[in-house]
């Protein structure tokens, strides 16, 4: 029983990163499969020949094309992860502090557009935010602007984009740790003199924080290497580093440049990896107690 | 209602709002007659024309149908496999090798699609050299794709599941005598059959909803759904997409009312027996 889970991902999760890793090392060729063996053994000379090309590495470090998308790709990611917090927060409070009856209710409508098409959803915002979409259309009719807002096509419309879309991942993990809350703290400092403001800067907020950075990882660590969302809104100038590696990967066919950033991707969000999946353990743990 | 529960309230109204808008305009200009989508022509609307075009669209429904089975397919896979490894780690103690199954099940609920398609698709491309199978890629190299990336969220359901109730029930029937095989059909499979359930419908939600993955792992004759609406979409609004994003939508929120409401009465049920258990032994 052990084994069937066990060996379907170490076959289709941990072996591909493996050949990913391999291959970003490749020469690229232009006959199937589209990169060279690293290994090759050569009949004439009697030996195993190694060929490991580390040009695919230097072309990230060199060409200021990678450099600047992976920078751009951080500042999207981060940007909106602190715009999702600052909206998911209050949206998660209220949620864990309205009736008990209600509380199941809200929490089904934030789950509902989540069950819904992901594409779809990241769809509708260009009939919103288009030319003559229904956001400009509306302005323009209540004499607000004159002239129609650009608005699709530019970082704001991936920084909605991405909100939009992970809104209920930061929310979630929010919402079930700031329910947990033994509500007499905040009474007893209240008894004390705190206001509420201080109140909720000393006690609720250093509580919530496990939430605070598990609901951060889940919307941070898709968004860096999110593709669909930049493709659908982002800007044409300035690219994505999951666009780039689906453009190297299809357009160009270069396998092993592909390869290469992806495994940078990784070593990237390596971290942010392992700070998830420490505070998943965690939390399965709290929950056996 | 004092004047921070208005703000907090006005906050969450805001947010849902937020959440809602964008879908109910979508849906809204599905009726609009007009080609600009956007632009309402008030003359020739409501109408009915773009759901007309969409179900004389042989190529979406093809990929529909596509859509359906490689979800259905994927779904059952990752109930099975992601039930298994659930199981494996909440119940089975220490064993070697457990940190690296438990890294794997959580992995793919963060990492990002591009990374997972490459290197599924390389891992095919590999396969394929090296052992002449799977042989070119279509329905079968999705599904595996979708399976491995959709049962972690099974596993990560299962495994909060049973977290929830200790292993006491179990440890009575072995008690009891009965075989362990009689124990996991009778007690354990009943007890986390809701979260098998809703790890089901999550699994095949997701899968018929992956566009990146899909694109990488698919071939000539196997485009899914949502790799149509992509490559439609990228050029802008049409108005049929509208039509069948508010076909979709209704069906979801058919469904997801309908199985809230089931798993709710299921679990009322389960609590009743429980307290019925209760309150016969002395």
């Amino acid at each position: 029983m052990v084994a069937a889970p066990y060996l379907w991902l170490f076959v289709f999760f941990a072996v591909p990163f493996a050949i990913v890793f391999k291959i970003s090392f490749s020469y690229m060729v232009t006959t199937q499969p589209g990169y060279a063996p690293l290994f090759e053994w050569i009949e004439e000379a009697q030996r195993l020949v190694a060929t490991f090309n580390v040009a695919n590495y230097q072309v990230l470090l060199q060409d200021s094309l990678y450099l600047s998308t992976f920078l751009y790709s951080l500042k999207v990611a981060a940007i909106s992860t602190v715009l999702c917090l600052l909206l998911g927060y209050p949206m998660a409070y209220a949620i864990a502090r309205s009736a008990p009856t209600t509380r199941n209710l809200f929490l089904m409508l934030i789950i509902l557009p989540f069950w819904t098409s992901f594409l779809l959803r990241v769809y509708a915002w260009i009939g919103l935010l288009k030319t003559n979409g229904v956001i400009n259309n509306a302005l323009l009719a209540l004499g607000v602007i004159d002239q129609p807002l650009v608005l699709l096509y530019t970082d704001f419309a991936v920084y909605v984009g991405i909100v939009y879309s992970y809104l209920p991942f930061m929310i979630l993990p929010l919402y079930s740790n700031l329910e947990k809350h033994d509500l007499t703290l905040l009474e007893a400092a209240s008894d004390l003199g705190a206001r509420p403001v201080k109140a909720f800067f000393k006690i609720t907020l250093p509580l919530s924080m496990p939430g605070i950075v598990a609901g951060c990882l889940l919307v941070f660590i898709p968004a860096v290497g999110e593709f669909v969302i930049p493709s659908l809104l982002g800007r044409t100038d300035q690219l994505m580093i999951g666009t780039v590696l689906s453009a190297q990967f299809f357009g160009a066919r270069n396998w092993p440049v592909a390869s290469a950033v992806a495994i940078a991707l990784l070593l990237l969000l390596l971290l942010p990896i392992l700070l998830f999946q420490r505070y998943q353990q965690r939390e399965l743990e709290a929950s056996r107690r | 209602m004092n004047d921070r529960g208005v703000f907090r309230n006005s906050i969450l109204g805001l947010g849902l709002a937020f959440l809602y808008i964008p879908i109910l305009s979508m849906m809204f200009f599905s009726f609009n007659n007009s080609r600009l989508v956007t632009v309402w022509d008030a003359e020739n609307s409501p109408t009915l024309r773009w759901y007309v075009r969409l179900f004389e669209n042989e190529q979406l429904l093809g990929a529909a149908w596509i859509s359906i089975k490689i979800a259905a397919l994927s779904a059952s896979g990752a109930a099975i496999l992601g039930t298994l490894a659930g199981l494996v780690l909440t119940r089975f103690g220490p064993f070697r090798g457990r940190a690296l199954l438990s890294a794997m099940t959580t992995a793919p609920l963060v990492m990002p699609e591009v990374i997972m398609g490459i290197a599924m698709l390389l891992l095919f491309v590999a396969f394929e050299q090296m052992i002449g199978w799977p042989a070119g890629r279509g329905l079968l190299t999705i599904t595996i794709a979708h399976i491995t990336f959709t049962m972690a969220y099974v596993t990560v359901v299962v495994q909060s599941r049973l977290a929830g109730f200790d292993d006491a029930l179990e440890e009575a029937a072995l008690d009891l005598g009965a075989r362990p095989a009689t124990v996991f059909f009778k007690i354990t499979l009943p007890l986390i059959m809701p979260a098998i359930v809703s790890g089901w419908l999550l699994a095949f939600t997701l899968s018929w909803d992956d566009v990146v993955i899909s694109q990488f792992v698919s071939g000539p004759g196997s485009s899914t759904l949502p790799m149509e609406i992509f490559s439609r979409v990228r050029r802008g609004v049409s108005p049929d997409i509208n039509a069948l994003a508010t076909i979709m939508v209704l069906i979801v929120a058919t469904g997801v009312v309908a199985s809230t409401i089931w798993m709710k009465r299921q679990e009322r049920k389960r609590l009743l027996e429980e307290q019925m258990a209760r309150s016969d032994t002395p």
